[in-house]
């Protein structure tokens, strides 16, 4: 297929007008500017026109256009990744999904609930709470963050801990793949034939289509829950007791461990009642039906006090348990108050080697004389490790990256993965050769090539540059100054 | 590749002739019958490492469900797969859940690392070996329910869980096994065969008891042995067609499974046909992976294909 590449962009952006309506496409450089970032550090991206489709059948027709103008496609929900997933590289057309806001439907029968992509997560979950269900991941951006963004990072959060990710809670959806065709993926039936191109889409970052309905499970709230907050004189004494709670057969609904610089930080900006002396503390949940949670909450406190915990709290009623949440889920703003930037990584290790790693992180921080803090969900061994830094700072960049790689080799080095929610969007795409062969990359590529032969969405993100895709080969290095 | 029996099962599927895997063969015919003349392999076995605190074993896709839940047993574990007789490569190939899945999960979901044998012959590695993993395309996924179409699975890392503390089987007449389900929180399953209704209760002993009490509201349970038995074939429909006489017609004899929708009948399901964008996407994924069609020849994952 020959592609043209020669639409002059005022022409690009007229047609695209009449797709949809003057005042859903947007060109001019404070939108684009605007839209060339996400929540990451990386710079360095350059968005072409800005589109804002409220139907399928204008995704469809916005996919077209790009293919007929050689134009790439880059969808986004709130921009909050970490990654850089939703930075346009190369002047696409970006494919806003925030006028695509509806809850289209709540199923009891099903419990599902079908959705448009743009509809914010905690939106989301206070329109079931009142029903007795819940979207079940909860990641920390959940008040902006929306379920397409959701689908497209497999995102998770605390309480994916026992609920699992969100590719468990997606049933089925409609995608437009960057051919311009519509297709129905999974099914709310029990077994859907053929293969799980459902599986295979969640997680696929934005570069398989995009999705325009998106049917996902609702969870029931549970009938009881019990939070405990645990202190510890050392961050090894806390991730050995997390260890120690999975190997003892329970499966909390969340554990999260903070170590003590954050922890202040967190008390300072919320007043969430943490002890600011102890050097770490882990923040365990329980729930289910009320005899189990009583079991589980004595014997998380009884494993906590074998292995050194100083005090054990059990919130006793909801709004403490909501107040010790509040102090989780504001860390990230709290680290303000301590740094004017942090970067913030994300790579998983097999919990019973979370004491080991945890030192190590410390030890890289203190050889690039960088501040690491950590604030991670240890249940899953899902370390969040935040290199705190100046930008003013000259060089503290080239530092930082190297920290941040250091803490990726140490925790592949003992059995772990790249990513454990933020995806690997341009952040990690060069350290994929470190997990995997040259031939487990191809087949990735395939599976990508599949739904995407032209390398039309999301280009130059996932996959490094042998296997990324041919005929885009001034994306197949990261760009000058990605870096900040 | 350093594991010399993957290297030796690589050797033996080959990259030329056409093959399949033959676990325990209980699920052989799914999908439609081999192409004549496909050579039968076996893929290894072994369980290679049960790591109870990561809820996590690494073993080979030969290796018999029952043996492999018979050794996670003695660590107070067991998987999402369901033990049939067959293999857990085979399981995974197949996909389908256990009767349990409410209690227990979806086998999609629990396939956290897969090695597989391409069709060109070449070991690939697809996940990872953490219980949370968000590295590169979800290739395990691809591979659940792929009827060894896209690749030969040799070796596996599967999520754990622990086995509750109590488990027992009651069955009543005469009470609506929707509204049971709707009023459960541990039911592991709820079965329906359009008199009887079945449930299976698992927890904590406390939380047992306590379903068991609200059970008592709904009916006369009784405590069984275990489920009733199962018709041959297996019916995909939504949880809400179970209750629409329309959808069940044609079953014969069934036990349906209430919230989950899978439906054992003794008749096979009418298929339902595929949109052309569906059948599109899935020969691409399927020549993607398997170019010249050597991979299982003759097996069709959409049946449903006009």
């Amino acid at each position: 297929m020959k592609i043209r590449r020669t639409t002059h962009p005022d022409a690009l952006v007229s047609i695209l007008k009449q797709a949809l309506s003057p005042d859903r496409v947007r060109n001019d450089a404070a939108e684009r500017s605007l839209f060339s970032n996400d929540a990451s550090i990386f710079k360095g991206g350059a968005s072409g026109p800005v589109c804002f489709p409220v139907s399928t059948a204008e995704v469809q027709a916005i996919t077209r256009i790009a293919l007929d103008h050689g134009r790439a496609i880059v969808p986004r929900g709130a921009g909050t990744g970490l990654s850089g997933g939703a930075i346009p590289l190369g002047e696409p057309i970006v494919v806003s999904t925030m006028k695509m806001n509806k809850i289209l439907e709540v199923d009891l029968v099903h419990r599902i609930a079908w959705v448009e992509p743009g509809v914010v997560n905690l939106d989301l979950t206070k329109t079931l709470m009142p029903l007795g269900f819940h979207f079940a991941p909860d990641p920390s951006s959940q008040q902006s963050c929306t379920i397409g963004g959701n689908v497209a990072n497999n995102s998770g959060g605390p309480h994916c801990l026992a609920y699992g990710v969100t590719s468990q809670h997606v049933v089925a959806l409609d995608v437009v793949l960057p051919n311009g065709e519509l297709v129905h993926l999974g099914g709310l039936d029990a077994e859907p034939e053929g293969y799980d191109l459902r599986g295979a889409y969640v997680g696929g970052e934005g570069t398989l289509g995009i999705a325009t309905r998106i049917a996902v499970r609702l969870t029931p709230n549970p009938q009881a829950v019990q939070t405990l907050l645990l202190a510890f004189n050392s961050v090894e004494d806390a991730a050995n007791t997390v260890s120690a709670v999975i190997a003892s057969g329970i499966v909390p609904a969340a554990m999260e461990v903070m170590d003590q610089l954050i922890t202040q930080a967190v008390e300072n900006y919320v007043n969430a009642g943490y002890p600011t002396d102890a050097a770490a503390v882990l923040l365990a949940e329980v729930d289910g039906l009320s005899s189990g949670v009583a079991i589980n909450a004595e014997r998380i406190a009884a494993i906590g006090r074998e292995h050194g915990a100083v005090s054990v709290r059990v919130a006793s009623n909801d709004e403490e348990r909501a107040r010790l949440w509040k102090g989780r889920k504001t860390a990230f703003g709290a680290v303000a108050q301590i740094a004017p930037a942090y970067y913030l990584h994300d790579t998983v290790v097999p919990r019973s080697q979370l004491a080991g790693v945890l030192r190590r992180v410390y030890e890289i921080g203190a050889e690039y004389h960088l501040t690491i803090v950590n604030v991670f969900h240890a249940g899953d061994g899902n370390l969040h490790p935040l290199i705190l830094f100046d930008p003013r700072e000259n060089g503290v960049l080239e530092r930082v990256h190297a920290a941040a790689s250091d803490i990726v080799e140490v925790s592949l080095s003992v059995g772990g993965v790249l990513s454990g929610e933020h995806g690997i969007g341009i952040e990690k795409r060069d350290h994929m050769e470190l997990m995997f062969s040259f031939d487990d990359l191809d087949h990735q590529r395939r599976l990508r090539s599949a739904f995407d032969p032209l390398c039309r969405s999301n280009p130059g993100k996932v996959l490094p540059s042998p296997h990324s895709c041919a005929d885009i080969q001034s994306l197949s290095r990261i760009p000058e100054g990605v870096w900040g | 590749m350093s594991d010399p029996t993957l290297a030796a099962f690589c050797d033996l599927v080959g990259s030329h002739d056409p093959v399949a895997v033959a676990g325990g063969k209980t699920r052989f015919g799914l999908g439609g019958s081999l192409r004549e003349g496909t050579r039968l392999v076996s893929a290894p076995e072994g369980i290679l490492r049960h790591l109870p605190e990561e809820m996590t074993v690494q073993v080979r896709a030969g290796t018999s469900v029952r043996d492999l839940h018979e050794a996670l047993a003695e660590k107070g574990q067991r998987t999402a797969l369901p033990e049939r007789g067959g293999s857990v490569g085979g399981a995974l190939a197949v996909g389908e859940n256990d009767l349990h899945v409410l209690g227990r999960g979806r086998v999609r979901e629990s396939l956290l690392q897969v090695r597989y044998v391409s069709a060109d012959g070449r070991l690939v590695s697809g996940g990872g070996p953490t219980v949370k993993n968000v590295t590169g395309f979800d290739i395990p996924r691809l591979m659940v329910g792929s009827l060894g179409t896209l690749g030969l699975i040799a070796e596996v890392m599967v999520r754990t869980n622990p086995i509750p503390p109590r488990s027992i089987w009651l069955t009543a007449r005469d009470v609506d096994p929707f509204a049971v389900r709707d009023s459960l929180v541990a039911a592991s399953a709820v079965l329906f065969d359009g008199r009887g209704t079945y449930v299976q209760l698992e927890g904590q002993v406390g939380d047992v008891v306590a379903e068991q009490a609200l059970l008592a509201t709904l009916g006369r349970f009784e405590e069984v042995a275990g489920p009733p038995p199962l018709p041959l074939h297996r019916w995909s429909l939504t949880p809400a067609q179970l209750s629409d006489e329309v959808c069940m017609a044609g079953a014969g004899d069934f036990v349906a499974s209430i919230g989950v929708g899978t439906v054992f009948a003794s008749l096979p399901q009418p298929r339902a046909t595929v949109s052309p964008a569906l059948i599109a996407l899935t020969e691409r994924v399927k020549t993607a992976f398997d170019p010249t069609g050597r991979l299982s020849p003759g097996r069709d994952v959409l049946q449903g294909r006009p």
